[in-house]
Protein backbone atom coordinates (compact mmCIF):
# COMPACT_ATOMS: atom_id res chain seq x y z
CA UNK A 1 0.00 0.00 0.00
CA UNK A 2 0.94 3.45 -0.69
CA UNK A 3 0.81 6.60 0.56
CA UNK A 4 0.14 9.93 -1.10
CA UNK A 5 -0.53 13.48 -1.45
CA UNK A 6 -2.98 14.77 -3.96
CA UNK A 7 -4.63 17.71 -5.31
CA UNK A 8 -7.91 17.77 -6.56
CA UNK A 9 -9.38 20.56 -8.68
CA UNK A 10 -10.91 23.84 -7.29
CA UNK A 11 -10.00 22.43 -3.39
CA UNK A 12 -6.59 24.78 -2.47
CA UNK A 13 -5.63 21.80 0.25
CA UNK A 14 -3.81 19.14 -0.99
CA UNK A 15 -5.97 15.90 0.68
CA UNK A 16 -4.22 12.41 1.76
CA UNK A 17 -4.80 9.13 0.31
CA UNK A 18 -3.98 5.35 -0.02
CA UNK A 19 -2.80 3.50 -2.79
CA UNK A 20 -4.14 -0.48 -3.36
CA UNK A 21 -4.05 -0.71 -6.93
CA UNK A 22 -3.32 2.20 -9.35
CA UNK A 23 -7.10 1.76 -10.24
CA UNK A 24 -8.37 2.66 -6.61
CA UNK A 25 -7.64 5.55 -4.44
CA UNK A 26 -9.21 6.02 -1.42
CA UNK A 27 -9.88 9.16 0.36
CA UNK A 28 -10.78 9.55 3.82
CA UNK A 29 -12.37 6.46 4.13
CA UNK A 30 -13.80 6.01 0.64
CA UNK A 31 -12.51 4.45 -2.48
CA UNK A 32 -12.61 6.26 -5.96
CA UNK A 33 -11.73 4.88 -9.50
CA UNK A 34 -8.46 6.48 -9.95
CA UNK A 35 -9.60 7.95 -13.56
CA UNK A 36 -12.67 9.37 -12.25
CA UNK A 37 -10.65 11.68 -9.72
CA UNK A 38 -10.22 15.70 -11.62
CA UNK A 39 -6.45 16.00 -10.46
CA UNK A 40 -4.60 18.85 -10.41
CA UNK A 41 -0.78 19.90 -10.30
CA UNK A 42 0.46 18.49 -6.62
CA UNK A 43 3.14 20.60 -6.67
CA UNK A 44 3.47 24.69 -6.66
CA UNK A 45 7.72 25.09 -6.30
CA UNK A 46 10.31 25.64 -8.67
CA UNK A 47 11.11 22.36 -10.63
CA UNK A 48 14.48 21.93 -11.96
CA UNK A 49 15.32 19.41 -14.34
CA UNK A 50 19.13 17.24 -14.57
CA UNK A 51 20.69 16.99 -17.68
CA UNK A 52 22.85 13.91 -19.24
CA UNK A 53 21.95 11.98 -15.60
CA UNK A 54 21.50 8.47 -16.82
CA UNK A 55 24.65 6.64 -18.12
CA UNK A 56 23.05 5.74 -21.65
CA UNK A 57 22.21 9.70 -22.20
CA UNK A 58 25.38 10.67 -20.70
CA UNK A 59 27.17 8.02 -23.45
CA UNK A 60 25.56 8.97 -26.25
CA UNK A 61 26.99 12.64 -26.21
CA UNK A 62 30.25 11.57 -24.80
CA UNK A 63 32.24 10.86 -27.88
CA UNK A 64 31.68 14.30 -28.55
CA UNK A 65 32.15 15.80 -24.87
CA UNK A 66 35.95 16.85 -25.65
CA UNK A 67 35.33 18.41 -29.10
CA UNK A 68 33.82 21.91 -29.29
CA UNK A 69 31.61 23.40 -28.21
CA UNK A 70 31.75 21.10 -25.22
CA UNK A 71 35.58 21.06 -24.82
CA UNK A 72 35.53 18.58 -21.78
CA UNK A 73 32.86 16.51 -20.20
CA UNK A 74 30.33 18.08 -17.69
CA UNK A 75 31.47 17.95 -13.86
CA UNK A 76 28.88 19.38 -11.51
CA UNK A 77 24.97 18.43 -12.06
CA UNK A 78 23.85 20.48 -14.93
CA UNK A 79 20.66 21.75 -14.53
CA UNK A 80 17.75 23.75 -15.77
CA UNK A 81 14.21 24.99 -14.89
CA UNK A 82 10.62 24.48 -16.13
CA UNK A 83 9.01 27.46 -15.20
CA UNK A 84 4.93 27.31 -13.85
CA UNK A 85 3.80 28.26 -17.26
CA UNK A 86 4.41 24.77 -18.49
CA UNK A 87 2.97 22.90 -15.21
CA UNK A 88 -0.17 20.92 -16.39
CA UNK A 89 -1.48 18.03 -14.74
CA UNK A 90 -2.49 14.61 -15.44
CA UNK A 91 -5.37 14.51 -17.84
CA UNK A 92 -4.60 17.64 -19.44
CA UNK A 93 -3.38 18.34 -23.49
CA UNK A 94 0.34 18.84 -23.94
CA UNK A 95 0.29 21.85 -26.97
CA UNK A 96 2.13 20.59 -29.71
CA UNK A 97 3.05 24.10 -31.53
CA UNK A 98 2.10 25.20 -34.90
CA UNK A 99 5.73 25.10 -36.18
CA UNK A 100 6.73 21.75 -35.04
CA UNK A 101 6.02 18.19 -35.84
CA UNK A 102 7.05 15.72 -33.19
CA UNK A 103 7.44 16.02 -29.59
CA UNK A 104 10.12 14.38 -27.24
CA UNK A 105 8.90 12.92 -23.82
CA UNK A 106 11.12 12.72 -21.03
CA UNK A 107 10.06 10.21 -18.40
CA UNK A 108 11.38 11.99 -14.77
CA UNK A 109 11.12 10.64 -11.74
CA UNK A 110 10.74 14.21 -9.65
CA UNK A 111 12.08 14.22 -6.33
CA UNK A 112 9.96 16.77 -4.37
CA UNK A 113 11.15 18.76 -1.35
CA UNK A 114 9.66 18.31 2.62
CA UNK A 115 11.81 20.59 3.66
CA UNK A 116 14.26 23.75 2.71
CA UNK A 117 17.61 21.64 2.17
CA UNK A 118 20.68 23.69 2.37
CA UNK A 119 24.58 22.25 1.68
CA UNK A 120 22.87 18.73 2.61
CA UNK A 121 25.00 15.69 2.93
CA UNK A 122 24.12 12.86 0.81
CA UNK A 123 23.52 10.17 4.23
CA UNK A 124 20.75 12.59 5.23
CA UNK A 125 19.58 13.48 1.77
CA UNK A 126 16.52 11.37 2.29
CA UNK A 127 15.42 13.38 5.56
CA UNK A 128 14.88 16.67 3.08
CA UNK A 129 12.25 14.13 0.72
CA UNK A 130 8.81 14.60 1.08
CA UNK A 131 8.30 12.36 -1.87
CA UNK A 132 7.84 11.47 -5.56
CA UNK A 133 5.81 12.26 -8.18
CA UNK A 134 6.10 11.44 -12.10
CA UNK A 135 7.15 14.30 -14.75
CA UNK A 136 7.38 14.05 -18.15
CA UNK A 137 9.69 16.74 -18.97
CA UNK A 138 8.93 17.68 -23.01
CA UNK A 139 10.64 18.95 -24.86
CA UNK A 140 11.16 20.02 -28.98
CA UNK A 141 13.73 17.89 -30.08
CA UNK A 142 17.50 19.31 -30.04
CA UNK A 143 20.23 18.35 -30.87
CA UNK A 144 23.12 20.19 -28.73
CA UNK A 145 22.75 21.14 -25.34
CA UNK A 146 25.69 24.13 -25.58
CA UNK A 147 23.14 26.78 -25.17
CA UNK A 148 20.13 26.66 -22.36
CA UNK A 149 17.20 25.13 -24.29
CA UNK A 150 14.07 27.60 -23.49
CA UNK A 151 12.30 27.78 -26.68
CA UNK A 152 12.96 23.79 -26.99
CA UNK A 153 11.66 23.69 -22.88
CA UNK A 154 9.45 26.00 -21.25
CA UNK A 155 6.22 26.52 -23.69
CA UNK A 156 3.07 26.22 -22.13
CA UNK A 157 1.96 23.15 -21.19
CA UNK A 158 5.31 21.19 -21.37
CA UNK A 159 5.85 19.79 -18.23
CA UNK A 160 2.46 17.35 -17.13
CA UNK A 161 3.38 16.52 -12.97
CA UNK A 162 1.37 13.94 -11.34
CA UNK A 163 -1.01 12.35 -10.74
CA UNK A 164 0.00 12.74 -7.40
CA UNK A 165 3.05 12.65 -4.85
CA UNK A 166 3.68 9.45 -3.09
CA UNK A 167 4.92 9.44 0.21
CA UNK A 168 9.04 8.59 0.74
CA UNK A 169 8.27 6.21 3.33
CA UNK A 170 6.16 4.42 0.72
CA UNK A 171 9.49 4.07 -1.89
CA UNK A 172 11.83 1.45 -0.26
CA UNK A 173 14.38 2.43 -2.69
CA UNK A 174 14.30 5.33 -5.08
CA UNK A 175 17.31 4.52 -6.74
CA UNK A 176 15.49 1.02 -8.13
CA UNK A 177 12.29 1.98 -9.77
CA UNK A 178 11.09 0.90 -13.47
CA UNK A 179 9.58 3.24 -15.69
CA UNK A 180 7.45 2.68 -18.74
CA UNK A 181 6.58 5.09 -21.36
CA UNK A 182 3.68 4.06 -23.88
CA UNK A 183 1.90 5.58 -26.69
CA UNK A 184 -1.24 4.67 -27.80
CA UNK A 185 -1.38 1.49 -25.22
CA UNK A 186 2.23 0.61 -27.24
CA UNK A 187 5.29 0.46 -24.68
CA UNK A 188 7.70 2.43 -26.19
CA UNK A 189 10.55 2.93 -23.87
CA UNK A 190 11.78 1.42 -20.49
CA UNK A 191 14.40 2.00 -17.95
CA UNK A 192 15.38 2.66 -14.92
CA UNK A 193 16.29 5.13 -12.28
CA UNK A 194 19.43 2.43 -11.32
CA UNK A 195 20.53 3.39 -14.58
CA UNK A 196 21.38 6.76 -13.58
CA UNK A 197 24.83 8.57 -12.60
CA UNK A 198 24.11 10.59 -9.63
CA UNK A 199 21.80 8.70 -7.37
CA UNK A 200 18.57 10.57 -5.70
CA UNK A 201 21.09 11.12 -2.62
CA UNK A 202 24.05 12.52 -4.49
CA UNK A 203 22.38 14.66 -6.44
CA UNK A 204 20.43 16.18 -4.14
CA UNK A 205 23.64 16.37 -2.11
CA UNK A 206 25.71 17.79 -5.21
CA UNK A 207 22.89 20.28 -6.05
CA UNK A 208 21.92 21.77 -2.40
CA UNK A 209 25.78 22.37 -2.37
CA UNK A 210 25.33 25.56 -4.40
CA UNK A 211 21.72 26.21 -4.43
CA UNK A 212 19.05 26.07 -1.70
CA UNK A 213 16.02 23.19 -2.54
CA UNK A 214 12.49 24.69 -0.56
CA UNK A 215 9.81 22.64 0.48
CA UNK A 216 7.43 21.97 -2.51
CA UNK A 217 10.33 22.51 -4.77
CA UNK A 218 10.54 19.64 -7.44
CA UNK A 219 14.05 17.85 -8.77
CA UNK A 220 14.19 15.72 -11.56
CA UNK A 221 16.19 13.02 -11.26
CA UNK A 222 17.31 12.93 -15.02
CA UNK A 223 15.45 11.56 -18.39
CA UNK A 224 16.85 8.22 -19.93
CA UNK A 225 18.44 8.03 -23.52
CA UNK A 226 16.31 7.53 -26.48
CA UNK A 227 13.54 9.13 -25.33
CA UNK A 228 10.14 8.26 -27.35
CA UNK A 229 8.58 10.92 -29.83
CA UNK A 230 5.05 11.61 -30.56
CA UNK A 231 3.02 13.39 -33.03
CA UNK A 232 -0.69 15.01 -32.79
CA UNK A 233 -3.17 13.38 -31.14
CA UNK A 234 -0.80 10.50 -29.59
CA UNK A 235 -1.77 9.53 -25.82
CA UNK A 236 1.07 9.39 -23.68
CA UNK A 237 1.73 7.47 -20.59
CA UNK A 238 4.34 7.45 -18.08
CA UNK A 239 4.69 5.10 -15.91
CA UNK A 240 7.14 4.98 -12.50
CA UNK A 241 6.97 1.75 -10.77
CA UNK A 242 5.65 2.33 -6.92
CA UNK A 243 4.97 6.09 -7.31
CA UNK A 244 2.10 6.29 -10.00
CA UNK A 245 1.21 6.88 -14.06
CA UNK A 246 0.63 10.24 -15.52
CA UNK A 247 -1.59 10.03 -18.84
CA UNK A 248 -1.58 13.13 -21.64
CA UNK A 249 -2.63 13.67 -25.32
CA UNK A 250 -0.79 15.71 -27.78
CA UNK A 251 -3.22 17.95 -28.97
CA UNK A 252 -2.55 21.15 -32.10
CA UNK A 253 -1.70 24.12 -29.92
CA UNK A 254 -4.69 26.39 -31.74
CA UNK A 255 -6.82 23.58 -30.07
CA UNK A 256 -6.15 24.41 -26.33
CA UNK A 257 -6.16 27.21 -23.58
CA UNK A 258 -4.12 26.04 -21.07
CA UNK A 259 -4.30 22.17 -21.17
CA UNK A 260 -8.02 22.08 -21.76
CA UNK A 261 -9.83 21.73 -25.24
CA UNK A 262 -10.42 25.01 -26.80
CA UNK B 1 5.97 56.07 -7.67
CA UNK B 2 8.94 53.53 -6.51
CA UNK B 3 7.55 50.40 -4.38
CA UNK B 4 9.68 48.01 -2.27
CA UNK B 5 9.38 45.15 0.52
CA UNK B 6 10.96 45.72 3.46
CA UNK B 7 11.15 43.79 7.00
CA UNK B 8 10.35 46.54 9.95
CA UNK B 9 10.22 45.52 13.45
CA UNK B 10 9.75 42.13 12.63
CA UNK B 11 6.80 42.37 10.01
CA UNK B 12 7.62 42.54 6.59
CA UNK B 13 5.46 45.33 4.50
CA UNK B 14 5.21 46.91 1.37
CA UNK B 15 6.75 50.26 1.30
CA UNK B 16 6.80 53.78 -1.20
CA UNK B 17 9.56 56.18 -1.37
CA UNK B 18 8.83 59.95 -0.20
CA UNK B 19 11.65 62.33 0.01
CA UNK B 20 14.44 59.55 0.34
CA UNK B 21 12.43 57.55 3.05
CA UNK B 22 10.79 54.83 3.16
CA UNK B 23 6.51 54.76 4.02
CA UNK B 24 5.24 51.53 5.58
CA UNK B 25 2.06 50.09 4.66
CA UNK B 26 0.83 51.79 7.66
CA UNK B 27 1.84 55.26 7.23
CA UNK B 28 5.16 55.40 9.28
CA UNK B 29 7.99 57.06 7.40
CA UNK B 30 11.58 55.59 8.47
CA UNK B 31 14.95 56.23 7.29
CA UNK B 32 16.35 53.50 4.40
CA UNK B 33 19.02 52.54 6.73
CA UNK B 34 16.51 51.01 9.71
CA UNK B 35 14.54 48.75 7.06
CA UNK B 36 15.88 45.14 6.03
CA UNK B 37 15.75 45.29 2.67
CA UNK B 38 13.70 42.52 0.60
CA UNK B 39 13.70 41.93 -3.29
CA UNK B 40 11.02 43.96 -4.10
CA UNK B 41 8.97 41.73 -6.03
CA UNK B 42 8.70 37.64 -5.13
CA UNK B 43 10.08 36.39 -8.07
CA UNK B 44 8.33 34.20 -10.09
CA UNK B 45 9.60 33.52 -13.54
CA UNK B 46 13.15 34.99 -13.83
CA UNK B 47 14.71 35.42 -17.78
CA UNK B 48 17.71 36.28 -17.99
CA UNK B 49 20.01 37.86 -20.43
CA UNK B 50 23.58 36.56 -21.55
CA UNK B 51 25.91 38.12 -24.39
CA UNK B 52 23.11 41.01 -24.62
CA UNK B 53 25.66 43.76 -25.13
CA UNK B 54 27.86 43.83 -28.03
CA UNK B 55 30.76 45.08 -26.42
CA UNK B 56 30.29 42.70 -23.50
CA UNK B 57 30.45 39.72 -25.97
CA UNK B 58 33.46 40.98 -27.37
CA UNK B 59 35.05 40.72 -24.24
CA UNK B 60 33.72 37.24 -23.60
CA UNK B 61 35.26 36.19 -27.06
CA UNK B 62 31.49 35.43 -28.39
CA UNK B 63 29.85 37.11 -31.10
CA UNK B 64 26.48 38.74 -30.35
CA UNK B 65 23.91 35.97 -30.99
CA UNK B 66 21.24 36.22 -33.84
CA UNK B 67 18.58 34.94 -31.19
CA UNK B 68 18.34 35.86 -27.48
CA UNK B 69 20.55 34.03 -25.54
CA UNK B 70 18.03 33.60 -22.48
CA UNK B 71 18.41 31.07 -19.39
CA UNK B 72 16.23 30.78 -16.35
CA UNK B 73 17.02 31.86 -12.32
CA UNK B 74 15.28 30.41 -9.46
CA UNK B 75 13.81 32.04 -6.01
CA UNK B 76 16.93 30.94 -3.65
CA UNK B 77 19.25 33.16 -5.66
CA UNK B 78 17.67 36.62 -4.80
CA UNK B 79 18.71 38.93 -2.01
CA UNK B 80 17.67 42.39 -1.57
CA UNK B 81 19.43 45.43 -0.90
CA UNK B 82 22.44 46.25 1.61
CA UNK B 83 22.57 42.24 1.35
CA UNK B 84 25.62 40.04 1.40
CA UNK B 85 27.01 38.33 -1.00
CA UNK B 86 28.79 34.89 -0.64
CA UNK B 87 32.40 34.76 -2.75
CA UNK B 88 33.46 30.38 -2.40
CA UNK B 89 37.25 30.36 -1.06
CA UNK B 90 37.99 28.33 -4.03
CA UNK B 91 37.30 30.70 -6.82
CA UNK B 92 39.51 32.82 -8.59
CA UNK B 93 36.92 35.11 -10.71
CA UNK B 94 33.70 35.92 -9.78
CA UNK B 95 32.31 39.14 -11.36
CA UNK B 96 28.82 41.41 -11.12
CA UNK B 97 26.90 42.46 -13.76
CA UNK B 98 24.41 45.64 -13.55
CA UNK B 99 22.03 44.61 -15.65
CA UNK B 100 18.48 47.00 -15.72
CA UNK B 101 15.69 44.19 -14.94
CA UNK B 102 12.25 44.57 -16.14
CA UNK B 103 8.86 43.55 -14.19
CA UNK B 104 6.25 42.24 -16.00
CA UNK B 105 2.63 43.70 -15.19
CA UNK B 106 0.12 41.66 -16.37
CA UNK B 107 -0.68 38.18 -18.31
CA UNK B 108 0.57 37.79 -21.61
CA UNK B 109 1.07 35.50 -25.06
CA UNK B 110 2.18 36.33 -28.51
CA UNK B 111 2.78 40.29 -27.58
CA UNK B 112 3.95 42.26 -30.18
CA UNK B 113 6.73 44.79 -29.67
CA UNK B 114 4.67 47.55 -30.64
CA UNK B 115 2.38 46.87 -27.87
CA UNK B 116 4.97 45.29 -25.63
CA UNK B 117 5.39 48.22 -22.79
CA UNK B 118 1.96 47.75 -21.92
CA UNK B 119 2.89 44.51 -20.24
CA UNK B 120 5.49 46.32 -18.05
CA UNK B 121 4.75 47.45 -14.79
CA UNK B 122 8.38 49.13 -13.65
CA UNK B 123 12.30 48.67 -13.53
CA UNK B 124 14.42 47.48 -11.03
CA UNK B 125 18.11 46.90 -10.88
CA UNK B 126 19.54 43.58 -10.34
CA UNK B 127 23.55 42.45 -9.62
CA UNK B 128 23.89 39.28 -11.73
CA UNK B 129 27.02 37.77 -10.38
CA UNK B 130 28.97 35.15 -12.19
CA UNK B 131 31.43 32.89 -10.80
CA UNK B 132 33.65 31.89 -14.14
CA UNK B 133 35.59 29.68 -12.25
CA UNK B 134 32.21 27.41 -12.35
CA UNK B 135 31.23 27.76 -16.21
CA UNK B 136 30.73 24.50 -18.19
CA UNK B 137 29.74 24.15 -21.42
CA UNK B 138 26.58 22.59 -21.23
CA UNK B 139 23.24 24.77 -21.16
CA UNK B 140 25.70 27.13 -20.62
CA UNK B 141 25.77 29.55 -18.44
CA UNK B 142 24.98 26.44 -15.87
CA UNK B 143 23.15 26.89 -12.92
CA UNK B 144 26.18 26.52 -10.50
CA UNK B 145 27.51 29.99 -12.33
CA UNK B 146 24.25 31.73 -12.48
CA UNK B 147 21.82 30.52 -9.77
CA UNK B 148 23.57 30.25 -6.28
CA UNK B 149 21.66 31.34 -3.21
CA UNK B 150 22.49 35.02 -2.74
CA UNK B 151 24.58 35.61 -5.78
CA UNK B 152 21.46 37.84 -7.24
CA UNK B 153 21.37 41.16 -5.45
CA UNK B 154 17.90 43.22 -6.58
CA UNK B 155 16.06 46.19 -5.77
CA UNK B 156 15.89 48.72 -3.64
CA UNK B 157 13.19 49.94 -5.43
CA UNK B 158 10.41 49.31 -8.25
CA UNK B 159 10.10 52.53 -10.34
CA UNK B 160 6.88 52.52 -12.26
CA UNK B 161 6.96 52.65 -15.96
CA UNK B 162 5.60 55.56 -16.02
CA UNK B 163 8.28 57.34 -14.23
CA UNK B 164 10.90 56.28 -17.07
CA UNK B 165 10.52 58.32 -20.23
CA UNK B 166 12.97 55.84 -22.25
CA UNK B 167 14.42 53.04 -20.27
CA UNK B 168 16.23 52.39 -23.90
CA UNK B 169 18.26 55.42 -23.05
CA UNK B 170 19.67 54.89 -19.54
CA UNK B 171 22.99 54.76 -17.67
CA UNK B 172 24.77 52.07 -15.74
CA UNK B 173 27.28 52.24 -13.44
CA UNK B 174 29.25 50.06 -11.11
CA UNK B 175 31.28 50.51 -8.41
CA UNK B 176 33.97 48.78 -6.56
CA UNK B 177 34.29 50.40 -2.67
CA UNK B 178 33.53 53.70 -4.37
CA UNK B 179 35.78 53.43 -7.83
CA UNK B 180 33.93 53.49 -11.37
CA UNK B 181 34.62 50.17 -12.62
CA UNK B 182 31.83 49.19 -15.60
CA UNK B 183 30.09 52.14 -17.70
CA UNK B 184 27.57 51.61 -20.30
CA UNK B 185 24.06 52.18 -21.32
CA UNK B 186 20.86 50.43 -22.50
CA UNK B 187 20.57 52.18 -25.24
CA UNK B 188 23.01 49.45 -26.52
CA UNK B 189 21.16 46.52 -26.16
CA UNK B 190 21.42 43.71 -28.85
CA UNK B 191 17.60 42.89 -28.30
CA UNK B 192 15.71 45.82 -26.59
CA UNK B 193 13.00 45.20 -24.17
CA UNK B 194 10.22 45.81 -26.72
CA UNK B 195 11.92 43.07 -28.45
CA UNK B 196 12.30 40.59 -25.89
CA UNK B 197 8.95 40.40 -24.43
CA UNK B 198 8.12 40.07 -28.08
CA UNK B 199 10.79 37.25 -28.67
CA UNK B 200 9.37 35.50 -25.25
CA UNK B 201 6.07 35.63 -25.22
CA UNK B 202 6.26 34.25 -28.71
CA UNK B 203 6.25 31.12 -27.57
CA UNK B 204 5.48 31.08 -23.80
CA UNK B 205 2.84 32.95 -21.60
CA UNK B 206 4.21 36.07 -19.48
CA UNK B 207 2.94 36.66 -16.33
CA UNK B 208 2.69 39.65 -13.45
CA UNK B 209 6.00 39.89 -10.99
CA UNK B 210 8.19 37.87 -13.70
CA UNK B 211 10.76 39.34 -14.35
CA UNK B 212 13.14 40.05 -17.65
CA UNK B 213 17.34 40.89 -16.20
CA UNK B 214 18.17 41.89 -19.96
CA UNK B 215 22.26 41.79 -19.89
CA UNK B 216 25.01 43.78 -18.88
CA UNK B 217 27.74 46.02 -20.98
CA UNK B 218 31.31 45.49 -21.06
CA UNK B 219 33.45 45.91 -17.91
CA UNK B 220 33.03 43.37 -15.74
CA UNK B 221 36.47 42.78 -13.43
CA UNK B 222 36.79 40.55 -10.02
CA UNK B 223 35.72 40.68 -6.51
CA UNK B 224 37.13 40.15 -3.82
CA UNK B 225 35.89 39.43 -0.28
CA UNK B 226 34.67 42.52 1.71
CA UNK B 227 34.43 44.35 -1.41
CA UNK B 228 31.46 47.05 -1.81
CA UNK B 229 29.77 46.58 -5.14
CA UNK B 230 27.41 49.29 -5.72
CA UNK B 231 25.48 48.70 -9.26
CA UNK B 232 23.62 51.88 -10.40
CA UNK B 233 21.16 52.26 -13.27
CA UNK B 234 20.38 56.17 -13.94
CA UNK B 235 16.30 57.01 -12.96
CA UNK B 236 16.11 53.66 -10.85
CA UNK B 237 18.49 54.00 -8.24
CA UNK B 238 21.67 52.28 -6.72
CA UNK B 239 22.06 48.94 -5.19
CA UNK B 240 24.20 48.40 -2.73
CA UNK B 241 25.97 44.64 -1.72
CA UNK B 242 28.99 43.33 -0.30
CA UNK B 243 30.81 40.63 -1.25
CA UNK B 244 31.70 37.89 2.31
CA UNK B 245 33.57 35.34 2.35
CA UNK B 246 32.09 31.19 3.23
CA UNK B 247 32.14 31.90 6.81
CA UNK B 248 30.77 35.30 7.58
Amino acid sequence: MQTIKLKLRGIEQLLEGQVQDQGTVEIQGIDYQTDTLPFDVPVDGTLYGTLLNYRGAFEKLEPSMREDPYKKPPKAPILYIKPKNTFISHGKAIPLPQDVEALEMGAALGIVIGKTATKISEQDALDYVAGYTVVNDVSIPHESVHRPAIKEKTRDGFCPIGPWITARESIQNPNDLHITVSVNGVVKQENSTKNVIRSVEKLLADVTEFMTLNKGDVLLVGVPENAPQVKENDLVKIEIEGIGAIENRIIPEKDVIGGDLA
Amino acid sequence: MKRARVSFGGLIQDATEVDGKVRLNDGRIVEEKDVVWLPPVEPQTVFTLGLNYADHAAELSFKAPTEPLVFLKGPNTFIGHHGHTVRPSDVMFMHYECELAVVIGKTGKNIKKENAYDYVSGYTIANDYAIRDYLENYYRPNLRVKNRDTCTPIGPWIVDKEAIEDPMNLTLRTYINGEIKQEGTTADMVFGIPKLIEYLSSFMTLNENDLILTGTPKGSVDTKVGDVVITEVEGIGRLVNTIVGEDY
